[in-house]
């Protein structure tokens, strides 16, 4: 750890927040923000439902940690170190062919970012998150945790009182971004807690789809990763947000996710979720302008010792608004996956169309899937439909598949990869490639 | 061909096959007939290593000269053996063209698996679209069955067991599956599990087996199946 100029203390105080803050070169309203989001994380208890959050010891956890002093620019200039974690996880064969920028995170900081130069022209804001706050204060705090308030639940508190890092993105008024921008990171150091922050513009009539992966190494310890995205859709636009999960198998995932739709504004949501021992995830679509739209495709693997709680939550406000969740969900050897759907539309959200479907796929006796639908209607003129399924893998089809002289892990990865299917096939094909490797490495168990 | 030697099997720790003891030659067409219960498809399903049958130590089978008691199933179907299945379970998301993509990977090119797949459903009148779509949906007992009939040719093994794939199929279908079965015959072994002789009107056999209270009780020529006509299982 050389090359980590500052390592807090673990466990988490008035003292450490000031610190990060002061660290940062932060605007005295920052300051305030995070000192009223501790006192608020402070005092707010765990949800009362889903998963078991006991076993987190926040006197564990160091809430800061930066690696490098300043942002790089170019791949060359990356220290050696870092640049061998990346070419571990393949990002710049990934950049050359594919992305139009990259910024990416290594720890708690962001080290290296290349916007690329067409982005720049057109006038798009592609930097990491505490650049941003300096570079465009104005934009920021007319945004910044607006969506997602400091109170939504104690892990957004606490998420608000220590983030650190994450990608802010701007696009103008009628800019279409044809490539998808992404970032990728990763937790790096045992019993590290990271804590990034996520807020993406769409100007009116613009588009654009980021795409958030990671992957992170085996820990022996707990280790957490409270995350906050926040998404405005302005009238006319498109975003399109895709999520590729692979936390080790120790961590807990709670993540807030908002987005809000203006008139004829559309977001999606696709998140897949492989790893980390409890992820708590329920992306969430405001349909606050008529005519706009919301999607959540999600898609979770559970193994042993995991627990997937995640679903969506769609608000529908505007008029004629229009939303359709997806979830597929996979549980094998003793892991549980649920899914947790609130879908409201409120009174006046005319002629509005929900559409729900979740599918389990259960691999063996050992593993478990519940589900937990929740349909709140207050405009009669409007329809909403929920469908549910949940198949049993049993030996018997695998026995019949077998005995074609298919190995078992192919037969299951078979099975699984047509399962999950409707939602890869929502994301590019590499990442979908990368997707259906890591679910068929985890199937197989050759990742622990 | 296919040895088996002593073979016991059990289930929960209920014996449902007694000391089966028969060798199946190369080439040759069986058929293997016995009432409700007398363990047929137990049979068929332990020669594949099913896992819920447990086979007694004394117990041998030998596939081309080799002991495949412990192998793994599916490289005794890669070393020649298939079965049908009496009521094969539908599969979501996995067609039969996906499932003989898997296993016939190495062997076979894509481009040449999807011209025989197309030119065999169109031998056995199978619709093409089931082809495509998952193994076993919304498909009549014939169509499932000729579905089976269909990955025997395909896989091409040297021993395939065909446990009643006759029941559930209409007279027209019967002729279909065996004429198809007959057409691909050369140099192969086929064991036919079965309740009625009208299959045996299509496919001569070579030997009869009866299998009765878990035990092999009778091996003869076709004659045997005149027998059994008139005076049924229970009096043999």
């Amino acid at each position: 750890m050389k090359n980590t100029s500052y390592k807090f203390p673990k466990g988490i105080n008035e003292n450490i927040v000031k610190k990060i803050s002061h660290i940062k070169n932060e605007p005295l309203w920052m300051t305030s923000f995070r000192l009223k989001a501790y006192k608020i994380f402070k005092n707010k208890k765990n949800p009362k439902w889903g998963p078991d959050l006991s076993h987190i010891n926040f006197n564990n956890i160091c809430y800061y940690l930066k690696s490098t002093e300043s942002i790089y620019n170019s791949w060359e200039k990356l220290p050696k170190k870092i640049k061998e974690t990346y070419k571990k996880l393949k990002i710049p064969e990934a950049e050359k062919n594919f992305l139009g920028g990259v910024n990416a995170q290594y720890e708690s900081e962001a080290v290296y970012e290349r916007v690329n130069k067409d982005l720049q022209k057109k006038g798009i804001i592609f930097y990491d998150i505490d650049t941003a706050l300096k570079k465009y204060p104005m934009l920021f705090k007319k945004y910044f945790a607006t969506l997602v308030q400091i109170d939504d639940n104690k892990y957004s508190a606490l998420n608000s009182c220590v983030w650190s890092g994450g990608t802010f993105l701007y696009v103008p008024k009628n800019v279409n971004v044809e490539l998808p921008l992404q970032a990728y990171f990763r937790i790096n150091s045992e019993k590290f807690g990271q804590f990034e922050r996520t807020l993406i513009i769409a100007d009116e009539g613009s588009r654009v789809h980021y795409i958030e992966g990671c992957t992170a190494p085996i820990y022996s310890s707990i280790s957490l990763h409270a995350a906050v995205v926040e998404i405005f859709a302005l009238k006319n636009s498109q975003v399109k947000y895709t999520t590729i999960q692979n936390w080790s198998n120790n961590i807990y995932n709670l993540v807030t996710k908002r987005a809000i739709a203006y008139e004829n504004g559309k977001v999606e949501w696709v998140d897949c979720n492989i790893g980390s021992r409890v992820t708590m995830k329920y992306p969430c679509v405001v349909l606050k302008g008529d005519n706009s739209k919301g999607q959540v495709l999600s898609l979770a693997y559970a193994g042993s010792n995991q627990h997937h709680d995640a679903g969506a939550k769609i608000f529908h406000i505007g008029k004629n608004t229009k939303s359709r969740v997806i979830s597929k969900s996979v549980s094998k050897k003793g892991g549980r996956t649920s899914f947790r759907g609130l879908i409201t539309i409120e009174k006046g959200a005319k002629d509005s169309l929900s559409y729900v479907s979740c599918n389990a796929l259960i691999m063996d006796e050992k593993s478990r899937s519940d589900t937990y639908p929740k349909v709140v209607i207050k405009e009669k003129e409007s329809t909403s439909q929920h469908e549910a399924t949940v198949e049993k893998l049993g030996e018997k089809k695998l026995f019949y598949m077998t005995s074609r002289g298919i190995k078992k892990e192919t037969a299951e990865s078979l099975l699984v990869n047509s399962f999950i299917e409707p939602v890869t096939r929502e994301i590019p094909i590499e990442y979908s490639v990368e997707l259906y490797r890591l679910v068929n490495l985890e199937m197989t168990g050759a990742v622990g | 061909m296919l040895r088996l030697s002593n073979v016991s099997v059990f289930a929960d720790d209920k014996k449902i096959i007694d000391d089966f003891s028969f060798n199946f030659e190369y080439g040759k067409v069986y058929v293997l007939m016995g009432p409700n219960g007398s363990g047929k498809s137990t049979l068929a399903l332990s020669i594949l290593g099913y896992p819920d049958y447990k086979l007694s130590k004394k117990s041998k089978i030998f596939f081309k000269n080799k002991i495949i008691n412990k192998l793994e199933t599916y490289k005794r179907a890669q070393m020649g053996l298939f079965m049908s299945f009496q009521n094969p379970d539908m599969i979501s998301g996995v067609s039969v063209y996906d499932l003989l993509r898997a296993a016939t990977e190495k062997s076979i090119t894509r481009e040449n698996l999807y011209d025989e797949v197309l030119k065999l459903a169109k031998e056995l009148q199978i619709p093409e679209n089931i082809l495509f779509n998952s193994l076993n949906e919304s498909t009549s007992g014939g169509e499932k069955k000729k579905l089976e009939v269909l990955q025997s040719v395909i896989l091409n093994c040297d021993l395939n067991i065909f446990d009643e794939i006759d029941s559930g199929v209409d007279i027209d279908s019967l002729k279909t599956i065996t004429n198809v079965l007959t057409k691909y015959k050369k140099n192969k072994t086929y064991i036919l599990i079965t309740h009625y002789n009208r299959i045996l009107k299509y496919i001569k056999p070579d030997k009869v087996l009866i299998l009765k209270n878990k035990k092999l009780i009778r091996i003869g020529d076709s004659k045997l199946i005149n027998e059994i006509e008139k005076k049924g299982f229970k009096n043999i």
